[in-house]
């Protein structure tokens, strides 16, 4: 049980740099979870806090001790690997095991360590089973067992659950927040799936392209993105994005397409970037009017892809609750106060000027 | 699929079980015959049971000077087992080296190692029996399998399965605390034992059947390996035991068909298994 500190944390490979100084503290008992795409510096953040790699510039302190330059072995810290790396040989109670005989715990100590976490992971019938006999989620929980054995300061998770099926993958997410919360660690988290880590993390930290691009609370991250990439990221569909401009002293958006959007408070800028998630558009009597170009029907709701007429074909999607019946073009309206104001230029977010 | 058996295919198997096993017959059959008879060219495919004897005879008996047969074995045996597992302790070594180590000059020295595939003993025979002379190792027996234990081969195929082993494994005994030694062995030989198995098989069979070095090194009558002394008994055409030299023969043949025969699950276990 400790806090993490990240100072200035950057590394490079050779002329190419994957981390650009990130500053990053975890309460204890608190778990992150650190998404973004493939290649965002993802993982080799976790791996450097893990000691398997070492940062080119920076300091890591795991619970007020400096250990940017200590071996993983003496960073107190344990890993679940994405594919679980079990060692192929050993019973499912020799892989929680080793980590402590090499400590050189007494046997008695060991069994008792083992069997307590085997009871509270369901391993128990399996302890004298080799890898290769068990399930994706066994395995899974097997390379949580090593991990938990060992009473580490800090938990890393590194893409623990896209190996697994995605009803599985459900169950273990919850499982692993249920575990996490009991045990109390300090857990720091990766993954690339955004819905993983909006239930998962305390709070997040969306790298993109090896920069911190926002981090705080799920909901705030949701609620209030930093910038376009942040609000294209998070959210299922994604956000729908539209090129505008800022009139009438900041407090309303005139669209290219020329619809007029009101906007609460006012804003300073003129290029911007409108962006409002298809659950904040609502059918029937509004500002917008599109084609439509399909209509998808989930179920308990049904999403509608179209373009906005009159504008430069940009594809909108609205998300209806119940069903849609066919049509060939639809009139929407956008919820007052959900509507979203991006720097056009940079892509920063804008706020309202109090 | 098909229940009519494939009776070319079982003719085609059935003539090279003949081809491999006859000769083997022959000289077993020839053990137990008249040496005179053999010399006649009188060879019955039916063996003299009543001739068993012979084996014994040369087990235990020396002829012509040279060592009895069981004392020829013991060498050829020490000889082997100290070239398999020299050569598997060298190359897990330089293999584990290369494999998990970054330190300078890394790739030099496994190109260096590479390289010597192109030097078979045959091309170093000279200089390496000056060395084992500047050793003093002439005529002894750690001068029979020393100069042998290196082998590019074995550290190659350690190499390719060191590579297959996940990252994640190896960072995952580093996050447990496993230093090297412990990674080793505790990690990687388990891991690569079937490897091992049948590697040793190979070598084994490779250095009981050294024949050159032997000659060479050991002129001395107690280090005779058994190839040798095969070599040895065969003198002028009419003095020749034959049955004899069939009789060492089968014998010589014994330990590497046991050694395969008792490892075979091992030994087509770690050529085809291809899963870590």
């Amino acid at each position: 049980m400790a806090t993490l500190e990240l100072q200035g944390v950057a590394k490079s490979f050779g002329a190419t740099q994957v981390l650009r100084e990130i500053d990053l503290s975890l309460n204890d008992q608190e778990m992150l979870v650190i998404v973004g795409a493939s290649g965002c510096g993802k993982s080799t953040l976790l791996r450097l806090v893990a000691g398997l790699e070492t940062p080119t510039r920076g300091r890591i302190t795991i619970g007020g001790r400096d250990v940017t330059a200590l071996d993983p072995s003496e960073r107190d810290v344990a890993m679940v690997f994405q594919n679980y790396a079990l060692y192929p040989h050993m019973s499912v109670f020799d892989n929680m095991a080793y980590g402590l005989r090499i400590r050189g715990m007494s046997r008695g100590e060991i069994t008792r360590k083992v069997e307590e976490a085997a009871q509270l992971l369901g391993l128990h019938p399996l302890l004298a089973r080799k890898p290769r006999q068990l399930s994706g989620g066994q395995r899974q929980r097997v390379a949580m067992g090593r991990a938990i054995v060992r009473d580490p300061k800090l938990f890393l998770f590194d893409e623990p659950l896209s190996n697994l099926d995605a009803k599985l993958r459900v169950q273990m997410r919850a499982e692993i927040r249920k575990l996490q919360r009991r045990l109390g660690v300090t857990s720091l988290y990766v993954t690339h799936d955004q819905v993983e880590a909006m239930t998962l993390g305390d709070r997040l930290l969306i790298l993109h392209e090896g920069a911190a691009a926002q981090l705080a609370t799920p909901m705030q991250v949701f609620e209030h993105p930093a910038d376009t990439y942040v609000a294209g990221f998070v959210g299922s569909p994604t956000m729908n994005f539209l090129p505008a401009r800022l009139v009438r002293d900041g407090t309303a958006a005139q669209l290219e397409a020329g619809p007029l959007i009101p906007l609460q408070g006012h804003r300073p800028g003129d290029a911007v970037t409108l962006g409002i998630r298809p659950e904040h558009l609502t059918c029937g009597g509004g500002e917008l009017t599109l084609t439509v170009d399909l209509i998808e029907p989930l179920g308990s709701e049904t999403l509608v892809h179209g373009r906005v007429v009159g504008g430069d074909d940009e594809a909108i999607v609205v998300k209806v609750p119940g069903a849609v019946a066919p049509t060939e073009t639809i009139a929407v309206s956008v919820q007052v106060g959900h509507v979203h104001i991006f720097d056009h230029a940079t892509g920063k977010r804008i706020d309202p000027i109090a | 699929m098909r229940n009519r058996p494939d009776y070319l295919a079982h003719a085609i198997l059935i003539l090279g079980v003949c081809l491999f096993a006859l000769p083997v017959w022959l000289v077993f059959a020839g053990s137990t015959q008249d040496s005179d008879a053999i010399m006649r060219g009188e060879l019955s495919l039916v063996p003299h049971f009543s001739n068993l004897s012979v084996y014994t005879r040369v087990l235990t008996t020396s002829s012509m000077g040279s060592q009895p047969v069981w004392h020829m074995l013991l060498i050829s045996l020490g000889m082997a087992l100290a070239i398999a597992v020299g050569k598997i302790v060298i190359s897990i070594l330089s293999a584990y080296a290369v494999v998990f180590f970054r330190f300078p000059f890394r790739h030099v020295a496994f190109w260096l190692i590479f390289v010597t595939l192109m030097l078979p003993v045959e091309v170093r025979i000279i200089p390496t029996y000056t060395v084992m002379a500047d050793f003093g190792l002439i005529n002894s027996f750690t001068g029979l399998w020393v100069p042998l234990i290196a082998s590019a081969t074995a550290t190659l195929l350690f190499r390719q399965v060191f590579t297959a082993i996940p990252d994640e494994l190896v960072e995952a005994a580093r996050i447990d605390g496993a230093g090297p030694l412990r990674f080793l062995r505790d990690i990687v030989l388990p891991v690569s034992g079937a490897n091992i198995a049948a590697l040793f098989v190979i070598l084994f069979v490779y250095g009981w059947n050294q024949y050159l070095w032997p000659l060479l090194v050991a002129t001395d009558q107690g280090l005779d390996t058994i190839v040798i002394g095969i070599v040895k008994m065969i003198g002028q055409e009419t003095q020749t035991d034959w049955s004899a030299v069939m009789a060492t023969t089968v014998l010589a043949l014994l330990p590497p068909v046991l050694v395969v025969v008792l490892m075979q699950r091992w030994f087509v276990a770690g050529l085809t298994e291809g899963e870590k």
